[in-house]
């Protein structure tokens, strides 16, 4: 047990290992919030009347909402009015090409191993880079545009694509849906747009970087994906931040629009600042992602590494619209130090014989606290409407919390609902047989844990597997107990 | 190569070996054997380094090393390999990756450098021929769900993969039915050298009909009462361990 405690130490002294900083000269809003931050906001971007109109209304909602108290996580009062609300690395004209790009924004990304040039050139991934809320670069536009995809920034979505943001935005999660989605519409940034025509199956993996950057700068991300009749897109998203004293706010908004035989597969790597060994500093990450599965046939697949963040709120959820259609849920949540992670999903079925399937592993180690919430709703319209879910929890010595709390409405009487929950302990027994074939603690725990976790991993796509094994092991090194 | 002197260790306040003298040379077989609670399991765990066990005396040298200041991954790596009376499963880890991973840190241990994926595959297909164990077993998550004899013969498959200097096998019989304890055996004697040294722990005389030792120590009560060569092994099955118990009451 000693030497247990004397690698968590070890482990915990470590520093983060994506901390940095990089001087970029900030384009930044007045601190604070109020109308006029909104039309500061819109009017930087030069944004059409209507999505003025949308954002103001937004505003007005959120200022009438009360912030959620029901999750399992505490902090201190966020004082909204001490947010800076829009910063924007500064360019001198648009870019046409990556030779373009600040260079002080690429060695940003070779620092954190995104070397657009080199995913350009060597894995065919199409990286849309967002780095205090503005969008830098966004390559492959051409091969996507080839097969009719459209894969940009938010910002350049609203202007080339007016019809298609006028008609989605908000169509899964509302504007007033809650109190961070009310904030997110009021104030977002910028984020990415993607629409897969009929019948196209996307060749690539989408993918996004986000950044947070510039010091009390809130993140308000929007992302927006429709997948159109018969298509397939599978997106990454993963996220990394620089270390930061003061706690920063991330407000995220995700929809996923699914039509007919569509379907949509988003994973997420998050790695956001969690704080420092006491609990100092680190990013709140209070994120709404929603998928409409709205035509038959339609499949919507959420997969999630939460490795990151002070403290996590976040429950991709599905609604199952259309019969026959389908919501996945796999999640690996792993807490340590002090993080807090409240972090589940919500899949309601709507339509005739839908299905979905939650598969969640908690990891809790240090002092941090892990929960898992769930909701399972059976509408009165969904005959033989099925669900699957397992929840386990994996519990790392003796001064964390696991807890888990699922919910299951059922209107239907011909719905079939499973739930299996389990919770364990790293045994003493599985590290020493580790040891005693050579592998060290540090490789023992990694092991184990990813093995604990691989049915999740295993969802992610290939070359974002082997990163999040990495990222799960970097998490937990040494704290075993 | 292992050289034991005057060992005492126990488990909180129980004192459980009492001054254990052994000399193991390359290319020697030692059964171990005793009553149960004798301490057999114990010499073993300490010998591999498991920290429940205090070592409160004596020494323990190791090719010239003194491994009790060893971690327990670098006695392994130094060459000591524990087949494990209960073998622990570890859900979503096949033995695969399990021992690509024990292989690799070891040779890291050494100053060489990894193996690549198609020399591991070659040795391991080298080494599932030497102790009979089917491919589809190593691809499942290790230990789980494995029968009995399954378990028993995935610690030979491994230590065949390590090519350790020193094999002690606790209670490597236990569970076995016949045919299994056969396939077992095999593998163990397939591996034995002269350039490396094996300890039978055992309870039963059985094993060592498939598994022939130089040298069978019994140990009661913490220390090693008696010594001789396979002869004495087939004296106790004959005798039982009163016959033992009975002269250290005398002595």
């Amino acid at each position: 047990m000693s030497k247990d405690n004397q690698v968590l130490e070890e482990f915990t002294s470590k520093e983060y290992e994506h901390g940095w900083n990089v001087n970029l000269e900030a384009d930044e809003a007045p601190k604070g919030l109020s109308e006029d931050t909104v039309r500061f906001i819109s009017a930087k971007k030069n944004e059409p009347a209507w999505l003025l109109e949308w954002r103001l209304k937004a505003y007005r909602q959120w200022e009438k909402m009360a912030e959620p108290t029901w999750a399992n996580v505490h902090h201190p009062q966020i004082n909204y009015q001490d947010i800076i609300y829009y910063s924007a690395p500064k360019q001198k004209k648009s870019i046409s090409g990556l030779d373009e790009v600040d260079p002080e924004l690429i060695k940003t990304f070779e620092k954190l191993g995104i070397s657009i040039t080199e995913q350009k050139r060597l894995t065919g991934v199409a990286v849309d880079a967002v780095i205090d809320s503005v969008s830098v670069a966004t390559t492959f536009k051409e091969t996507l545009g080839e097969l009719g995809i459209i894969f940009c920034s938010f910002s350049e979505a609203v202007k080339e694509h007016p019809e298609l943001i006028k008609k989605y935005l908000g169509s899964v999660v509302p504007m007033n849906d809650n109190y961070f989605a009310a904030l997110n519409s009021a104030v977002f940034s910028d984020g990415s747009f993607c629409y897969i025509p009929k019948g196209v199956r996307c060749p690539m993996e989408l993918s996004t970087y986000f950044r947070i950057n510039a010091a009390n700068t809130g993140q308000f991300e929007r992302t927006l994906i429709i997948a159109d009749e018969g298509s397939y897109v599978s997106y990454l998203e993963g996220c990394t931040a620089p270390m930061r004293d003061e706690n920063q706010l991330h407000a995220a908004v995700v929809e996923l629009y699914a039509m007919k035989d569509a379907e949509i597969k988003y994973s997420t790597v998050q790695n956001w600042y969690p704080g420092d060994k006491n609990g100092k500093g680190g990013i709140y990450n209070f994120v709404t992602k929603r998928g409409l599965c709205f035509g038959d046939h339609s499949k919507i697949s959420w997969t999630q590494v939460e490795t990151g963040s002070a403290i996590t709120w976040k429950y991709p959820s599905c609604v199952l619209k259309g019969d026959y259609s389908m919501g996945e849920f796999y999640s690996v949540a792993v807490t340590n130090n002090y993080q807090q992670a409240d972090t589940g999903t919500k899949m309601i079925h709507i339509g005739k014989n839908t299905k979905s399937r939650i598969v969640s592993k908690g990891i809790s180690a240090g002092k941090s606290q892990n929960s898992y919430r769930g909701q399972v709703h059976i509408m009165k319209r969904a005959s033989n409407a099925r669900n699957f879910s397992q929840c386990d929890s994996l519990l790392m010595g003796d001064q964390c919390g696991a807890h888990t709390f699922p919910y299951i409405d059922v209107e239907n009487q011909t719905a079939r609902i499973e739930h299996e929950a389990t919770t364990s302990k790293i045994g003493e027994d599985q590290i020493f047989y580790c040891l005693q074939r050579g592998i060290d603690e540090e490789a023992a725990v990694a092991l184990i844990v990813n093995g604990y976790a691989k049915e999740v991993l295993n969802q992610l796509p290939m070359e974002f597997a082997v990163e999040a094994q990495k990222l799960l092991a970097l998490t937990l090194e040494g704290s075993v107990g | 190569m292992l050289s034991i002197k005057n060992l005492q260790a126990s488990i909180g306040e129980k004192e459980i070996l009492k001054g254990i003298n052994l000399e193991v040379n390359a290319g020697e077989v030692h059964a171990i054997m005793g009553p149960n609670g004798s301490g057999k399991s114990t010499l073993a765990s300490v010998l591999a380094g498991r920290e429940d066990y205090e070592v409160t005396g004596g020494e323990v040298e190791f090719n010239g090393k003194n491994i009790l200041e060893l971690d327990p991954s670098d006695r392994a790596a130094e060459g000591i390999f524990l087949a494990f009376q209960y073998p622990v499963e570890i859900p979503g880890v096949s033995t695969i990756n399990f021992m690509k991973t024990a292989v690799n840190k070891i040779r890291q241990y050494r100053g060489q450098s990894p193996l690549d994926a198609v020399a591991f595959l070659q040795l391991m297909k080298e080494k599932m021929k030497l102790v009979e164990i089917d491919q589809s077993l190593l691809s499942r998550s290790l230990n789980e769900g494995f029968s009995g004899g399954e378990k028993k013969r995935n610690e030979i498959f491994q230590m065949a993969m390590l090519e350790p200097k020193l094999s002690i096998l606790d209670e490597t019989d236990s569970g076995l039915d016949i045919d299994a304890l056969k396939i077992v055996a095999n593998g163990v004697n397939s591996l034995r050298s002269k350039n490396n040294a094996t300890i039978v722990v055992t309870h039963y005389q059985r094993l060592l009909d498939y598994i022939v030792p130089d040298y069978v120590h019994v140990l009661y009560k913490g220390k090693i009462v008696k010594s001789g060569t396979k002869e004495l092994a087939k004296e106790l099955e004959a005798k039982g361990y009163d016959w033992i118990k009975n002269e250290v009451a005398l002595a």
